[in-house]
């Protein structure tokens, strides 16, 4: 007997809780109108979402993420109020849940949610029946992230388009995603959601940051634990910091780890010189990416924060049935 | 106390290899009789319950409850804990220790065993096996096991040290009862929420390997061989909640070697695997954990072949608002008492082919052996009248809003089940009829 516990009628429609919620339909219709959102006339954007109320709910410190949602809500008109753990009654004790139900009392109708446990986004999503968009979850997903990046590739790699995708988009792109797998949320989003689209994903890293468990997370996902082997096979290298914050014991030895894994400017020269470099951020320059890298010419970095801001503003239009996703039932 | 008739049964006794067609005469809260149909028609007897096409069995034994009395009575009672036990055709439950305060001396023994908290089946109790269960200074286990206890346990976590974990054998045999454990290196496990493995990786949880329930279990089989060829001693050790291949291959082969070792399977072991976690699930989260599906079939194959000695439920009630957190913050355990004996024919009898009178023996014979009950887990004549009558072709399913339990926090709200309690007898006495 398997008793699988897994209703999708039990969330909001428009909610994103995890990549494998989106079909890859759904992806290219949320890269459609991120570009058509993003062209769309000031006067115009500010309508999409005038009078609705977005609450941002930050249990983890964040720049990126929080900001460009935040900027990606005000410029389609939505009201925004930023709940943190720092500064709020959930410092006395109070429950995820608990907060939820209040930000729904106060007419917010969409939470963007970043927290430190996996899966906390379900558990909000289930409790207050609101969309929920998942600004990240512990060591589990970043799923704006995986659709920010993805957009970031489609618009670097020659003779992709941007605008939409299928199973056959990304067929002969090989990502290589290097670092600290084993606490990455964005890793897990990209390694489950870029396969669909007809990549293959190489995850390098030694084996305390990337176990073999790792393959499980789907087909199109292998293990190469050289860096240059892996980085020769490489069309976009994305570079993962290590998190010393979620290390929980694990001893690692730094200067062996830059030794092998750090992505300097001689190693992409010599291994991939055509391959466009990602970093989710932040990044610790001169541990796992040399600062050369992220300055040059090959790094996208710059681009994947601006992309960010555009497919939060797609996805918070979706998640309350606006801007192109009136199909979208909430 | 009032004579009963169970008639026209099929009585399945596994201590007195019963399995036939049998009329039992229940009198003055022990068995009386147990005929060939027929010959105690004349018999005179306040009540008669007519048990066609039902089965009669022992009452169904559990070694391994949380009542949650005292402190934490939102969670559970013992009444109300007991009640759902009678439901579920149990008619004598262990409780374990690690109530607040822990229950770890005669006078704790005592509170919880009196009459004033309302059991409603028969309730015996396992006290610590160190001081607050500490896992540092024993208790007094001569003094408990003459206040009766059945064993000693420091459930919920391990006797971790190696020298804690000998003396409290060694004090154990002593007296005759068991040392109940825990198997659970916690050294390995902290900040872990389920079981290791791909399905934790996707989940981006931590994973509780399956080392660290075998490092335990090694341990103890090592200390009891040490014992016995040291201090003469012959020590009980009863491995709970086992989950894992490897854990159970070593009691396996503990048991080839002579030695004196048990163990239980709780039934979310042999029923679900790490996927039912789905969408983070806390009703699915225990410790320990659910395990993967090679881990679930090993259970099974050592609940057929006799390695696993008894199904035990765990039943560990727990509020709504404490279930509904973040998936590793929420506290481990899931209610049982009530799904037992259902899932027990559902996946063993029926989807196993293991024998009625089989999981019988698992669920009375077996575990009363464990905490060395004479009176109780068989229909012999004399024996306390302790029964449970069922129809074990009924097929329903489990509705958790219908729990006697004080806690909702089962995996198996609308889950199918088999066999289904007619009536729950304890010492005489109707205690549940369904």
């Amino acid at each position: 007997m398997t008793a699988i516990w897994s209703d999708r009628g039990a969330y909001a429609a428009g909610s994103v809780l995890g990549v494998e919620d989106l079909s890859v339909s759904e992806v290219s219709a949320i890269l459609g109108q991120t570009a058509r959102l993003e062209h769309l006339a000031h006067g115009d954007r500010v309508q999409v979402l005038a009078g609705r109320k977005i609450a941002l709910l930050f249990y983890e410190s964040s720049t990126r993420t929080r900001t460009s949602f935040e900027l990606a809500a005000k410029s389609l008109g939505a009201t925004t109020t930023l709940v943190s753990d720092k500064s709020s009654s959930i410092e006395k004790g109070e429950s995820l849940k608990d907060t939820g139900l209040t930000l729904r009392a106060l007419g917010a109708e969409c939470i963007v949610l970043r927290h430190a446990s996996s899966g906390a986004p379900w558990l909000l999503a289930r409790a207050t029946g609101l969309p929920v968009l998942n600004a990240g979850d512990g060591m589990h997903q970043h799923p704006s992230q995986a659709l920010l990046d993805l957009r970031t590739m489609l618009t670097r790699l020659p003779g992709l388009d941007a605008t939409s995708v299928h199973e056959e988009s990304l067929r002969g792109v090989t990502v290589v995603i290097t670092g600290d797998i084993l606490h990455s949320r964005v890793a897990r989003s990209n390694a489950m959601l870029l396969p669909r689209l007809g990549a293959r994903v190489v995850l390098c890293g030694p084996e305390p940051l990337l176990p073999e468990v790792a393959l499980g997370l789907g087909a199109g996902v292998e293990i190469e634990r050289d860096f240059d082997a892996a980085l020769r096979r490489s069309q976009v290298v994305m570079m993962l910091r290590i998190q010393r914050e979620r290390l929980a014991g694990l001893e690692l030895n730094l200067a062996a780890y830059i030794e092998q894994y750090q992505l300097n400017g001689e190693r992409l020269a010599g291994n991939a010189p055509e391959a466009v470099v990602l970093h989710p951020g932040p990044m610790i320059r001169g541990l796992e990416i040399a600062g050369e890298v992220a300055d040059g010419p090959n790094s996208a970095i710059e681009e994947q924060v601006r992309h960010g801001l555009a497919v939060r503003t797609a996805l918070l239009a979706r998640s309350l049935g606006r801007g192109g996703f009136e199909s979208v039932t909430v | 106390m009032s004579d009963m008739l169970i008639l026209n049964g099929r009585v399945i006794d596994p201590a007195s290899g019963v399995d036939a067609a049998r009329d039992v005469l229940l009198r003055n809260g022990k068995v009386a009789a147990v005929e060939q149909p027929g010959r105690l028609s004349g018999v005179a007897a306040a009540e008669r319950l007519d048990a066609t096409g039902l089965v009669v069995a022992p009452g169904l034994i559990d070694v391994h409850v949380h009542l949650r009395e005292p402190g934490q009575t939102y969670k559970e009672t013992i009444a109300t804990g007991t009640a759902a036990a009678a439901v579920g055709g149990f008619t004598t439950v262990v409780a374990m220790p690690n109530t607040i305060p822990v229950n770890d001396s005669v006078a704790s023994m005592a509170w919880m065993l009196d009459a004033a908290r309302g059991p409603v089946v028969k309730l015996l109790a396992m006290p610590a096996a160190t001081v607050g269960s500490m896992g540092a200074r024993l208790t007094d286990y001569a003094a408990l096991a003459m206040a009766g206890a059945v064993g000693f346990t420091d459930d919920g976590k391990p006797v971790l040290e190696d020298e804690v974990m000998w003396a409290a054998l060694v004090a154990a045999a002593r007296v005759g009862l068991v040392v109940s454990q825990h198997a659970e290196d916690t050294r390995l496990t902290g900040g872990c929420s389920m079981n290791a493995g791909p399905v934790a990786f996707k989940l981006g949880l931590r994973g509780m390997t399956v080392e660290a329930e075998a490092r335990i279990v090694e341990r103890d089989i090592r200390l009891l061989q040490e014992i016995e060829k040291s201090e003469g001693l012959r020590p009980h050790l009863h491995v709970q909640h086992v989950s894992t291949a490897r854990a159970m291959q070593a009691i396996r082969t503990a048991k080839a070697q002579g030695l004196q070792v048990t163990c239980e399977v709780a039934p979310h072991h042999f029923t679900l695997t790490e996927e039912a976690i789905g969408d983070y699930n806390t009703d699915a989260k225990m410790n320990p954990p659910l395990r993967a599906e090679i881990d679930r079939q090993a259970v099974i194959a050592a609940l057929l072949d006799g390695t696993a000695d008894c199904i035990a439920t765990d039943h560990a009630p727990h509020a709504a608002y404490e279930k509904e957190q973040e998936f590793e913050r929420a506290p481990n355990g899931i209610t049982g008492l009530e799904t037992a004996l259902g899932l027990a024919l559902r996946v063993l009898h029926q989807g196993h082919g293991m024998p009625l009178v089989r999981v019988m023996q698992l669920m009375s014979a077996e575990p009363a052996k464990i905490v060395k009950l004479t009176d109780r887990g068989s229909l012999a004549v004399g024996a306390c009248a302790d029964v449970v009558v069922f129809d074990a072709a009924a097929e329903w399913s489990f509705a958790v809003k219908e729990s006697r339990s004080k806690s909702r926090n089962s995996p198996f709200d609308g889950a199918g089940m088999l066999g289904r309690v007619k009536a729950t007898i304890c010492e005489g006495r109707v205690v549940y009829r369904g």
